[in-house]
């Protein structure tokens, strides 16, 4: 599976780097190796979902008992849990810090993903999200502490878009 | 049984504890019979009690959290209550009013009175303690026995679907969010 073991490294270290404590996640074939090391890391609890939306509600709790948390999903899990995203994340004014693989873009070989990959950015974009792409291994660590910054100062939800060209190797 | 006894049968136990409730009728009683800082009421995103609730047990072991859920907003989230088994927490109570309906929008009636059996459903998604009662006397017996079972519970109280003659309080939301915040804070353990 060419999904790149040291970019999701890079991923992973700056979620550490920002004292991410808690990750929800749902399986998803781009994240499947920092779900790994989220599982095999004892300083990180790993909360395994049965739908993204869920994820919404345990990064609220965690945030308001004061422990930094990431969700970690793909973007059909992004659209499956927006109304949590907004009714519970920005009403509360929750600093959310999402990582949305982006599936469906240019390159993408699954027919299924290309709807997402097509709607994700606007919807984003409609929701007020402040986002940015992960696109090359240099600016990683850099804007997820950044966009992280943001979410605590701004006190709401950002995201980050996790992209082909970093997450996928062939 | 009325929800709004209920509520008030368990309060002085919800003081030790840290609380969160739905939206609608759960959230205006029991500020009705007195706001606490350590209440925060999840005044939308139906759903998503359980998982604030969980996502404070895991962040917080030392706390004991109870979470005030009914039957409309669990049957929206009842993949919660696999993730909710899942993990386990050991300090988590998970009280679900169910009146088999939707009172706050109408009382449109839920599955749970056509059969849908919640406390079954949360056993076989694997939490561990689950019951349903029926009297006020049982249900405040059952509560203090899950809060001292040093397991995760969910306790199914049927109650009558009647509800406050107003769901609007003088609470903002984000000051409640603040306030429930700062209040977990200051319950830090002491270095």
């Amino acid at each position: 599976m060419p999904v790149s073991v040291s970019s999701s490294t890079l991923v992973y270290r700056g979620l550490k780097e920002a004292g991410v404590r808690i990750v929800s996640a749902l399986p998803e074939t781009w994240l499947v190796h920092l779900i790994r090391m989220a599982e095999d890391d004892p300083e990180m609890t790993l909360v395994r979902l049965a739908k993204e939306e869920e994820g919404v509600g345990i990064s609220t709790g965690a945030h308001l008992a004061g422990v930094k948390s990431a969700m970690l999903m793909q973007n059909h899990g992004f659209l499956a849990a927006i109304n949590g995203i907004v009714s519970c994340g920005q009403l509360y004014r929750i600093p959310l810090l999402m990582l949305i693989s982006q599936r469906g873009s240019f390159g993408e070989k699954d027919p299924w993903q290309t709807e997402g990959g097509g709607v994700t950015e606007h919807v984003l974009e409609s929701l007020r999200i402040p986002f940015d792409r992960l696109e090359a291994p240099e600016h990683v660590g850099k804007r997820i502490a950044k966009a992280q910054t943001l979410a605590y100062s701004a006190s709401r939800p950002v995201a980050l878009l996790l992209c082909r060209d970093l997450m996928w190797e062939e | 049984m009325q929800r709004a006894d209920a509520i008030r049968a368990i309060y002085p136990e919800l003081e030790r504890s840290v609380v969160v409730t739905i939206m609608g009728a759960v959230a205006a009683e029991l500020q009705s019979i007195g706001h606490r800082p350590n209440f925060f009421y999840l005044q939308h995103a139906m759903g998503l009690a359980s998982s604030v609730g969980l996502g404070i047990a895991l962040a917080r072991p030392e706390l004991s959290v109870v979470v005030l859920d009914g039957d409309g907003s669990l049957l929206m989230n009842l993949g919660g209550l696999t993730t909710l088994a899942r993990y386990r927490p050991r300090n988590l109570v998970h009280v679900v009013f169910d009146n088999e309906s939707l009172l706050s929008l109408g009382g449109f009636p839920t599955a749970t009175s056509t059969g849908s059996d919640l406390a079954a459903i949360a056993k076989g998604a694997g939490v561990p303690r689950t019951a349903t009662v029926r009297a006020l006397e049982e249900f405040r017996s059952a509560f203090l026995i899950a809060q001292q079972s040093g397991d995760l519970t969910t306790l199914v109280a049927k109650v009558e679907a009647v509800g406050p003659a107003a769901y609007v309080t003088d609470l903002s939301l984000l000051e409640n969010r603040y306030q429930f915040a700062r209040h977990l804070k200051d319950r830090l353990p002491k270095e």
